[in-house]
């Protein structure tokens, strides 16, 4: 293809601008890059000197960081067998049955679930969660996310079922299979990817959220490590540098696992209200 | 593609169910279970604390009493209703964090990006893109404390790269607190703009920039004429989801706590605040009614946009 004199400039000028919008968003998180290699990490961007893994090594040293990792683990993973669970076989009933009434079901939850946001809401869960005598537990937070996660996960789910031909479960009844064997032998496998997307999300937020274990949880044994991290801060309130950042990123690395995980697997396609 | 399609399917089989009412009814209790109590409940409870004076600790913790409308009353009352660390000062705040960082700054940043990754060269676009989408799905204290590192007075590396430019240093965290949740916000979240705008582009057809190209029309010519009217739709929806995001976003607290002295309480911070450091429950209430209200506002247009498309 020929580019003209002023298309190239103009194409250049496209690149140099992206990257530069790159660049700037990239600067605040170098510093994570450098800082946990750093034997003397401070709060400036600076190369490690000397380069280290001392770091990490008094991380794992720490029973309390090591703990709260656990905990996080924990929760994520609760959260996400439940929502995956629930949501899988709501949103296989509302695709796949005609009880009355579904399409106002739907409606509501998706009002529901967009009105009650957890900052919104944070009074009532507290006095729920204390009501069921579930206060400071890994069961209230795992809970709350997945009522929380499981209206949006489900309607996700539904689109992702409704565009799998009804035929598959059809034949397989035809041959014989109940209605229950259809759903665990035929339509299971066909919602799999589905499925992975809705858990890689629910564990991405859970994993990260601060908020909801901020107000369920007390007592140090069952904190998460976004609540745990604030441990790393010296008596006088300053924070341990070195510790911080490299906390920060052991925490950060599952995170980042599931994205190139779900981008080489799927491409990281466009999952409409993905985020919660 | 010799024999017969097997059209002959009685009509039947097409609306027949696979999935008996009662079997559907015991696939959806889970979930209905779960989002009743975390979710619907919540709702209807808030309403109801926020009419009683219940507090965290005391008497009033176990007996709460009846007070009416006092709750409502003190967050409205208007000696004091725009002094900072009040009610209306913190909505105020929230409106204009909302209109900078989420209208002004996530879509238009947004709008950018997905229009620029639509031309340059794939590595450009795979880098930018991973930086973007780095801000918006790490972990919120992570990001938080980035943040704080990276503003630091002393060895920040935005003074240094200030200074390095010949520009004066400064305690932005300090002195333009407003600014920094702003533009933090921003950061954070234009990722889901871009990735929005930028599967609203891709989904015009080529066919209609190659005419404009053979027209010799300018990017610009070409994203004002066939871009933005065809993502029309696609732009609503964005502003609308991310209006809620950040209304109701909690992150800036990582940053500043809501100060220094109350100037970055957003209405979620004031609420947490209230509720759970000057524990009282049922003004806290109060203030989750009225946000569930403004989120219930923007949520009803939403869905009745989406009707309306799915209805054309």
């Amino acid at each position: 293809m020929k580019l003209t004199i002023p298309a190239f400039v103009g194409r250049i000028a496209f690149s140099a601008l992206a990257a530069l919008i790159g660049a700037i968003f990239a600067l605040p998180l170098l510093w994570f890059l450098f800082a946990p290699f750093n034997a003397r990490a401070e709060l400036g961007l600076a190369l490690p000197d000397p380069w280290t893994l001392n770091n990490f090594v008094t991380v794992f040293g720490n029973s309390y960081a090591v703990q709260a990792l656990w905990n996080s683990f924990i929760q994520a993973v609760g959260g996400v067998i439940l929502v995956g669970a629930a949501a899988t076989l709501a949103a296989y009933a509302l695709s796949r049955s005609s009880i009355p009434g579904k399409g106002a079901v739907t409606y509501i939850l998706l009002l529901f679930s967009s009105v009650v946001s957890g900052s919104a809401a944070m009074v009532p869960i507290f006095l729920i969660v204390s009501a069921a005598g579930l206060m400071d537990t890994h069961l209230a937070v795992i809970l709350t996310f997945a009522g929380g996660l499981l209206p949006t996960a489900m309607f996700i789910l539904r689109d992702f079922i409704d565009s799998i031909p009804k035929s598959y479960e059809e034949s397989a009844m035809v041959a014989g299979a109940s209605p229950v064997q259809a759903f665990f032998d035929v339509a299971l496998p066909v919602i799999r990817p589905g499925i992975v997307v809705i858990v890689v999300w629910s564990f991405v937020n859970i994993w990260g959220s601060f908020l909801i274990p901020f107000i369920l949880l007390r007592s140090d044994s069952n904190m998460p490590a976004s609540v745990a991290i604030y441990s790393f801060y010296s008596e006088a309130g300053t924070p341990i540098v070195t510790l911080l950042a490299a906390y920060s990123l052991i925490y950060s690395l599952p995170v980042i696992a599931l994205y190139l995980f779900v981008s080489w697997k799927f491409g990281f396609r466009f999952f409409g209200g993905i985020k919660a | 593609m010799t024999t017969e399609p097997i059209e002959a399917k009685p009509k039947k089989v097409r609306n027949f169910a696979l999935l008996s009412n009662r079997a559907g009814a015991a696939f959806l209790t889970p979930a209905g279970l779960l989002v009743s109590v975390f979710v619907i409940v919540p709702f209807f409870w808030v309403i109801f604390v926020s009419f009683t004076n219940r507090t965290l600790l005391g008497r009033t913790a176990l007996n709460p009493e009846f007070v009416g409308l006092a709750n409502y009353l003190s967050l409205f009352d208007p000696a004091t209703f725009f002094q900072r660390g009040q009610f209306g000062f913190s909505l105020i705040l929230t409106t204009q964090f909302v209109l900078a960082s989420a209208l002004l700054g996530q879509a238009l940043l947004g709008l950018l990006l997905a229009w620029l990754i639509q031309t340059v060269p794939p590595w450009v676009k795979r880098i930018t893109e991973t930086f973007v989408i780095a801000a918006w799905i790490l972990p919120e204290v992570v990001i938080g404390f980035a943040w704080f590192a990276f503003l630091d007075r002393d060895s920040g590396t935005l003074n240094m790269l200030l200074e390095g430019f010949g520009l004066p240093p400064g305690d932005f965290l300090l002195d333009q607190p407003f600014w920094v949740i702003v533009v933090f916000n921003t950061w954070r979240g234009a990722a889901f703009s871009m990735m929005l705008f930028n599967s609203a582009f891709s989904s015009i057809p080529p066919s209609y920039f190659q005419a404009a190209d053979v027209a010799g029309a300018s990017s610009w010519q070409k994203f004002r004429d066939i871009g933005l009217p065809l993502i029309r739709g696609h732009i609503v929806t964005d502003l609308i989801l991310i209006t809620m995001w950040t209304f109701n976003t909690f992150t800036p607290f990582l940053l500043t706590n809501g100060g220094p002295s109350y100037r970055t309480e957003l209405v979620s911070i004031y609420n947490y605040r209230v509720a759970f450091q000057d524990f009282q429950f049922g003004k806290g209430a109060a203030v989750g009614v009225i946000m569930m209200l403004i989120n219930l506002a923007f949520a009803l247009i939403y869905l009745s946009i989406g009707r309306k498309k799915k209805v054309r």
